[in-house]
C-alpha cells in the first residue's frame, strides 16, 4: 500500500512539475492554463482573505438545506412506500414520471417560482436528491428479512415501536447508501444552479471568474470545489462511524460478500 | 422472474387525479397561470412546438450531443479501465491523481471548457465526455480487479496469451460492473448535456427550457421538460433492452440469488 | 520416455512477515503416457501448489518439470489443469456448449471449421453425460454437472496430460462415485494421461494405476504404491477385493503416521 501511494504521489508531482515548466516556458498558453504555483498562490490568498470560505459557506447553506429537506421528506415516504404495497402503488406512477427528468432541467422551473434566491437552489437540490434517497429507502425496507419483523411482533411490540426500533435500524444501511449517493448529486446541483442563476456561491464564483477572465482564480475555485467534495465525503464517513458504529461489521461483511 | 405486473390502477388514477387537479386549479386561479399553466395549455404548446418542428430540432441536437458524448466516454473509459485494472503498476501511478480529481463535481469543468473551447458543440460534448468517463472508469477498474484469479488461471492453462485473456475472459468477466458504470454514465451524460446547454448553449433542449422561462412562456417551458423526460425515459429503456440481451446470462443468475 | 517428469521440484513462498514457507519440499517422479496416477496426502500439504507448478502456472523455486521432453516454463501447450473450484473456473457468460467450444478454440490449429467444431463439442457434452443441456448456463446446473462441463471443456482441448485438482472434493458422495466412473470411461476412450489429486484414499485407489503418498508440508513423496486391480474397474467388485482395503489401510497408516495437523 505504501509503495502504491509513493508511485501515485511521485507521478502526480511529476505531472505538476511538467505543468509548471510548460506554463512558465510558455509552451502552453499561460493565460489559459496558468502555472500551478500561481493557482496555489491565488488559492491561499483567497482562502486567507476569507473570500473562498465565504462562498463555500453560502453554497453549503443552500445545499445542506435542500439535502436535509429531501431526507426528512423522502425517508419517511420511502418507509411508508416500502411497508405498504398500496401506498407504493399509489405513488409509483408519479415517481416514475418524475424520475427521468434530469435534475438540471428543473432549474428554470425553480427560477420561475423562486427567482434567483436561496429557495431556488434548495428546491432544485430537494428534487435532485429525492430519488436516490427515496428508492434506496424503499429497497431497504423491502429487503428486511421477515424473520426480523416476526421476531419483533412475537415480543408484542406496537406498530410504532416496530418501525422505530426494528425497521429503521434494519434498513439503515440502505438508507445510508441513498444518502451517500445523494451527496455528490447535491454538490453537483448546487454548482449548476449557481452557474445558471445566482450572484454568489462557489459555483457562481468559478463561472464568474471565467467570465472576468481571472483564470487563475477560476482554477483556484475548482480546487476549492475538489477539496470541498473530499471533505464532505470524509465528514459523511466520520458521522456514519460515529452515529452508527454497529454498522461497520455489517458493511464490511457486505464487502467481503 | 418476468411475471407481468398487474396494471397499477391506483397509481395511474392518482397520477391522473393530480393532472386533473392541476388543470382545474390552474383554470380557477388565473393569478397562478404563470407558475401552473393548465395542463391542456402545456399539451397544446407541446403540440404546436412539435408541429413547428422547433422542439424536435432542439431535441435532436441534444440527442446528438448526448450520443456523441456518451459513446466516446464509454469507449475511452472501458479501454482505460481495463488497462488500469489489469496493469497494477499503471493503476498505482494514476491512483493519487484519480483520487484527487474524483471529488470535484464534474460540472466545475464547464468554465474551463468554455475558456479552452469556446461555446458550441465541441465544448458541450467535451464536458459530457469528461463527466461520463468517471463512473464508467471506476466501475470498469473495479470489475477487472474483482475477477477471480482462477478465471485467469483457466485462461492460462488453456494456453491463451495475454491479449486473448483480456478479450475473452476479462472483458466478459467484468461486464456486470461495466454495465453498472454505463447505466450511471447514461444519466450523467444527459445531465451534463442539458446543463451545458443551459449555461452556454444556443440550441438544445436545455437551452430551450431556460430560454422559454426567461421569456415567461411557462407552458412552453413545461412542454420542453416533458420532452426531456421522454427522451430520458426512452434512452433508459433502450439501454435496458440492449443490456438484457447482452447480459441474459446474468439475469438468470441474479434471479436465482434473489429467490 | 515418460511423458511427464518432475525433477527435484520444490516451491517456497515468502510470507508477509518475512518468513519463508516451504510448500513443496523435493518431489521427483515420472509418469508414462496413458497412465492414471494420483497424489494423496493430508490437507494443506501443498497438493494444489504441486499441480499448479507442474501446470506451469507457478514457477518452481528449484527443480524442473519436463513434459514431452520439453522443460516447462509457462503453461505447456499439451497440458491442461482442471481446477478445484469449478464454479470459479467456468465462464458464467457462456452456455455449456460455449464453454466446451472455448476448449476447442483454445486448441486453435486443430479445429476444422465451425460446423465440425460444434459437432465435436456436442459429442463431448454427450460423453460426459450432459446431452440436452447444451444451451444451459453454468448457474443452472448442479455442482456435479458443472464439474462435467469443466471436464468436457478440458477434454475439448485434447490435452496429452490432464491435471485434476481434487475435482470431486466438494460433491456429495453419490455424485462422486458417478463421476469417478464417467472419468474412467473417458480416460479409457481418449487415452489421455491423467494426474489426479485427492484427499480421498479410496478414490485414489479406485481410479489410479499408481499412487504417491505425500507428506505434510514441506511435501515429499513418502511412498509409491501400485493399484493394479483389473480394468475396467467396478464400484462394487473392485472395492470388494480384499487387497483394496489392505492398500487403503496401508496408505491411511502412512498418512496417519505424520501426526495431527
Amino acid at each position: 500500500m505504501g509503495l502504491r501511494r509513493f508511485h501515485g504521489m511521485a507521478f502526480l508531482l511529476t505531472l505538476l512539475a511538467l505543468w509548471e515548466l510548460a506554463a512558465q516556458a510558455e509552451w502552453i498558453n499561460a493565460l489559459i492554463v496558468p502555472p500551478p504555483s500561481k493557482i496555489l498562490k491565488i488559492f491561499s490568498e483567497l482562502t486567507w482573505s476569507g473570500q473562498i470560505p465565504m462562498q463555500i459557506l453560502v453554497s453549503m447553506k443552500r445545499a445542506l438545506a435542500g439535502y436535509l429537506l429531501a431526507a426528512v421528506v423522502f425517508i419517511p415516504l420511502g418507509v411508508l412506500m416500502g411497508l405498504s404495497p398500496t401506498i407504493h402503488r399509489l405513488f409509483e406512477v408519479i415517481v416514475e414520471m418524475l424520475r427521468p427528468v434530469p435534475p438540471p432541467v428543473v432549474i428554470p422551473v425553480a427560477l420561475l417560482f423562486f427567482g434567483l434566491g436561496d429557495e431556488m437552489k434548495i428546491f432544485v437540490i430537494f428534487f435532485s436528491c429525492a430519488w436516490p434517497i427515496l428508492l434506496n429507502t424503499i429497497d431497504g425496507v423491502r429487503g428486511i428479512d421477515w424473520v426480523l419483523l416476526n421476531t419483533a411482533r412475537t415480543f408484542g411490540l406496537s406498530r410504532g415501536k416496530i418501525i422505530w426500533q426494528v425497521i429503521l435500524p434494519a434498513c439503515s444501511p440502505q438508507i445510508i447508501t441513498g444518502l451517500r449517493v445523494s451527496l455528490p448529486i447535491m454538490l453537483i446541483l448546487v454548482v449548476i444552479s449557481e452557474m445558471v442563476g445566482s450572484t454568489d456561491g462557489i459555483g457562481y464564483f468559478v463561472l464568474d471568474s471565467q467570465r472576468r477572465f481571472k483564470v487563475a482564480q477560476m482554477y483556484a475555485g475548482m480546487l476549492a470545489l475538489a477539496l470541498l467534495g473530499y471533505t464532505l465525503n470524509q465528514l459523511f464517513n466520520f458521522l456514519q462511524r460515529l452515529l452508527l458504529p454497529w454498522q461497520r461489521g455489517l458493511l464490511r461483511r457486505g464487502d467481503e460478500g | 422472474m418476468n411475471q407481468a405486473k398487474p396494471f397499477n390502477w391506483l397509481g395511474w388514477s392518482s397520477f391522473a387525479l393530480l393532472l386533473v387537479a392541476w388543470e382545474l386549479g390552474a383554470r380557477a386561479t388565473p393569478k397562478l397561470e404563470l407558475y401552473f399553466p393548465p395542463v391542456s395549455r402545456i399539451l397544446s404548446a407541446l403540440g404546436q412546438a412539435l408541429a413547428a418542428g422547433s422542439i424536435t430540432q432542439h431535441a435532436l441536437v441534444t440527442l446528438a450531443r448526448f450520443a456523441e458524448g456518451f459513446l466516446l466516454a464509454a469507449l475511452l473509459a472501458v479501454l482505460s479501465g481495463v488497462v488500469l485494472g489489469y496493469f497494477r503498476f499503471l493503476n498505482s501511478l494514476l491512483a493519487t491523481l484519480i483520487e484527487l480529481l474524483r471529488p470535484m463535481p464534474s460540472v466545475a469543468i464547464i468554465p474551463v471548457a468554455i475558456l479552452l473551447l469556446g461555446i458550441g458543440d465541441g465544448m458541450i460534448v467535451s464536458v459530457t465526455v469528461y463527466a461520463t468517463l468517471w463512473p464508467i472508469l471506476i466501475n470498469t477498474i473495479d470489475g477487472v480487479r474483482n475477477i477471480d484469479p482462477t478465471l485467469i488461471d483457466t485462461g492460462r492453462t488453456f494456453g491463451l496469451n495475454r491479449w486473448r485473456i483480456l478479450c475473452q475472459i476479462i472483458l466478459p468477466g467484468a461486464s456486470p460492473y461495466i454495465v453498472t458504470g454505463l447505466r450511471i454514465g447514461l444519466s450523467i451524460a444527459l445531465i451534463l448535456v442539458t446543463t451545458a446547454e443551459m449555461i452556454a448553449g444556443s440550441t438544445g433542449l436545455g437551452f430551450f427550457i431556460l430560454d422559454e422561462e426567461r421569456a415567461m412562456n411557462s407552458a412552453n417551458m413545461y412542454a420542453g421538460i416533458v420532452v426531456v423526460a421522454l427522451l430520458g425515459y426512452m434512452l433508459n429503456r433502450l439501454f435496458l433492452m440492449i443490456e438484457s440481451r447482452a447480459m441474459k446470462w446474468r439475469h438468470g443468475m441474479m434471479a436465482r440469488q434473489a429467490a | 520416455m515418460p511423458i511427464l517428469e518432475v525433477q527435484s521440484l520444490s516451491k517456497s513462498y515468502r510470507q508477509a512477515g518475512g518468513e519463508t514457507t516451504v510448500a513443496i519440499g523435493n518431489i521427483t517422479c515420472q509418469v508414462e503416457a496413458g497412465e492414471f496416477v494420483s497424489f494423496v496426502g493430508p490437507s494443506g500439504c501443498g497438493k494444489t501448489t504441486l499441480l499448479m507448478s507442474i501446470a506451469g502456472l507457478l514457477a518452481p523455486s528449484s527443480g524442473r518439470v519436463i513434459v514431452n521432453g520439453k522443460e516447462v516454463s509457462g503453461p505447456p501447450a499439451n497440458l491442461v489443469l482442471l481446477f478445484q473450484e469449478y464454479n470459479k473456473s467456468l465462464f458464467a457468460w457462456r452456455s455449456v456448449l460455449g464453454n466446451v467450444r472455448f476448449g476447442l478454440a483454445a486448441r486453435g490449429a486443430r479445429s476444422t471449421g465451425a460446423a465440425a467444431a460444434e459437432d465435436k463439442a456436442r459429442t463431448l457434452i454427450e460423453l460426459v453425460g450432459l446431452k440436452g443441456f447444451e444451451s444451459h448456463y453454468p448457474w443452472e446446473l448442479s455442482g456435479g454437472m458443472q464439474q462435467r462441463v469443466a471436464i468436457a471443456r478440458a477434454l475439448a482441448y485434447e490435452p496429452e496430460v490432464l491435471l485434476m485438482d481434487e475435482p470431486f472434493g466438494s460433491l456429495d458422495a453419490l455424485t462422486r462415485l458417478e463421476l469417478e466412473d464417467t472419468l474412467l470411461r473417458l480416460w479409457a476412450e481418449l487415452k489421455t494421461t491423467i494426474l489426479f489429486i485427492t484427499h480421498d484414499i479410496e478414490e485414489a485407489i479406485y481410479l489410479s494405476d499408481r499412487i504417491w503418498v505425500l507428506s505434510r508440508r514441506p511435501s515429499q513423496i513418502v511412498q509409491e504404491l501400485k493399484s493394479d486391480f483389473s480394468r475396467p474397474r467396478h464400484q462394487v467388485t473392485t472395492r470388494a477385493d480384499g487387497r483394496f482395503m489392505e492398500l487403503r489401510n496401508d496408505i491411511y497408516r502412512q498418512i496417519g503416521n505424520q501426526g495431527a495437523p
